[in-house]
């Protein structure tokens, strides 16, 4: 890779020895996939939760905050991704002090690296939206997705150790979706069904993602009608990130990058069409049993509206299995404020804040609470907890509450 | 001494040159989503290699699904030796690349076949990044 004068300076180690690792860590992802240089970028996001890290990954990062503090501060704003808990409620969730102190030590080793800590999957709702051809470092796939497609910003998924490096450094390897070339369409898909529940926005963006089936690939979409809020949005794109690894889509004449199709696709790519019956296929699939154990709303994490629309749904409600509602720690003082926590927690829900149900040891939450068939709106959950020992079901958050008052999933 | 039966380039490499029992399918690979890691398993029902280990395994396998776990799992699981030996792959995502960095896990991708379907499950291969070549041994 070609390096201009500073990296020369920090791979000499002339600004310490933190800086010198986070740029040799990115020249070899950079080398491994052919980037000629860097890029500067203005912020960065970390996914760290302790279930990832482990006790190996903690350690990694309370050495790296050992170094001299001029040495090892951040030099771009950074963020984090959902915690592995939240503290307030981790007694429920059966989350042992060995989780809590791995948690403890990773803020603390955080803090001292000048991370902001702002435990949120939905900072484009929250924190501050990137903007138009700004280069970031972003982690979490479905922040990537909604980045890169729906505000015209420019990143790859930076996993937690790449985000810290970028941080550090204040740029990344120019490699995949930094190349203008990368962001061009690869496949058309026709959609002929515009969903309306967050769920089946979801289930169609699986779909999607199952056909494009890798990272490199970008679809440019035609046939939705009308124009989809964020939260729409943020679901479509999470769940084609989750079921295909998909960085970046296209919806012709909605998305900044693809007014016309012919913007960002060369004629005769390969096509395909999506239909209703995949979206009710993709759905039907999970749905294994008629009772449900625990309902959990999470991944993304809730928006404030989000939350509106369920305590909504929750008022006046008795449950009778529990029902989690996961938000940002930015949104959980207004959902307090409106009166929408009490309404879920009266009903017997609870709210939860700063993590994120899958990135919170949910396999020892289900062994701690025998917790197994789950019922939940998001298509990204149901895509992974099937590997942590669930059956999750998708359905809509009205069947969902449902589910909780009755304990059967109609 | 072991016989040279065929050579496959990749047009991406990392780490050290290792050799072992391959693992194969035409599949997927998430750390997160389709490992139990403490058992050393697949554990995601609906993959095809569900209930195999795949501990000191050259991982044979189709591209990277998922999050962005992997990039910390493989140096968790490397912290503990239970962690595949290499992970050799058709295309793989930067979350792979990256986690293989960290986690000290050599990787090959990128060939002009499917190398899923050229690589016979339990075969003996090396591994040879600087060369960039995986080799068939017998």
């Amino acid at each position: 890779m070609r390096l201009d004068g500073e990296e020369q300076e920090i791979l000499a180690g002339k600004l310490g020895p933190v800086r010198q690792h986070a740029l040799q860590h990115q020249m070899m992802v950079g080398a491994f996939f052919g980037a000629e240089d860097f890029v500067p970028v203005t912020q960065a996001h970390i996914m760290a939760d302790t279930e990832s890290l482990g006790e190996a990954g903690v350690r990694w990062l309370e050495g790296l905050a050992a170094a001299e503090e001029s040495q090892r501060q951040v030099r771009i704003p950074t963020i984090t991704d959902p915690r592995g808990t939240d503290f307030a409620k981790a007694a429920f969730l059966g989350h042992t002090p060995s989780m809590l102190d791995l948690e403890e030590r990773t803020i603390v080793a955080f803090v001292k690296l000048g991370v902001i800590m702002t435990n949120t999957c939905i900072n484009y709702q929250t924190i501050q939206a990137p903007a138009r051809n700004e280069h970031v470092a972003f982690g979490d796939t479905g922040v990537v997705i909604y980045s890169n497609s729906i505000c015209g910003a420019r990143s790859n998924y930076e996993g937690g150790p790449s985000a810290l490096a970028a941080g550090l450094t204040g740029r990344t390897p120019r490699y995949g979706f930094h190349l203008p070339q990368q962001r061009r369409a690869t496949m058309h898909i026709r959609v002929e069904f515009t969903p309306a529940s967050l769920n089946e926005w979801g289930a169609l963006g699986g779909v999607i993602g199952r056909i494009a089936g890798n990272y490199w690939q970008v679809p440019a979409i035609e046939g939705i009608e009308g124009a989809p809020r964020s939260d729409q949005l943020k679901h479509f794109g999470a769940a084609m990130a989750s079921f295909g690894s998909i960085a970046m889509f296209h919806i012709v004449g909605l998305t900044p990058e693809a007014e016309e199709l012919g913007d960002v696709a060369q004629a005769g790519l390969p096509g395909h069409r999506v239909t209703r019956a995949d979206v009710d296929a993709l759905q039907r699939s999970y749905h294994s049993d008629d009772r449900v154990d625990v309902v959990v709303f999470s991944a993304p994490q809730l928006s404030l509206y989000e939350l509106r629309d369920l305590a909504d749904l929750c008022a006046g409600q008795q449950f009778k299995v529990p029902l989690l509602a996961v938000t940002s720690p930015q949104v959980k003082p207004d959902s307090d404020r409106m009166g929408y926590t009490r309404r879920i927690e009266d009903a017997g829900g609870t709210v939860l804040s700063g993590m994120c149900f899958y990135q919170s040891y949910a396999r020892e939450i289900a062994e701690a609470r025998g917790w197994k068939r789950l019922a939940t709106n998001s298509a990204k959950l149901v895509n992974i907890l099937g590997g942590y020992g669930y059956q999750p079901m998708l359905a809509s958050m009205q069947a969902c509450v449902d589910a909780a008052v009755t304990g059967k999933l109609s | 001494m072991s016989a040279v039966t065929k050579i496959f380039h990749a047009r991406q490499s990392m780490g050290r040159t290792v050799r072992g029992p391959a693992l194969v399918a035409r599949d997927g690979f998430s750390a997160r989503y389709d490992l139990d890691r403490v058992a050393g398993i697949f554990s995601r029902p609906a993959h095809k290699l569900a209930g195999q280990s795949y501990v000191g395994k050259i991982l044979v396998l189709d591209t990277a699904k998922g999050g962005v776990a992997t990039a910390w799992m493989l140096h968790e699981m490397k912290s503990r030796g239970i962690v595949p030996l290499a992970l050799v792959f058709n295309s793989v995502n930067p979350i792979l690349a990256q986690g293989a960095a960290l986690g000290d896990v050599p990787m090959l991708a990128g060939f002009d076949e499917d190398i899923t379907s050229a690589i016979p499950n339990g075969a003996d291969v090396e591994v040879n990044p600087q060369r960039g070549v995986l080799t068939v041994v017998e």
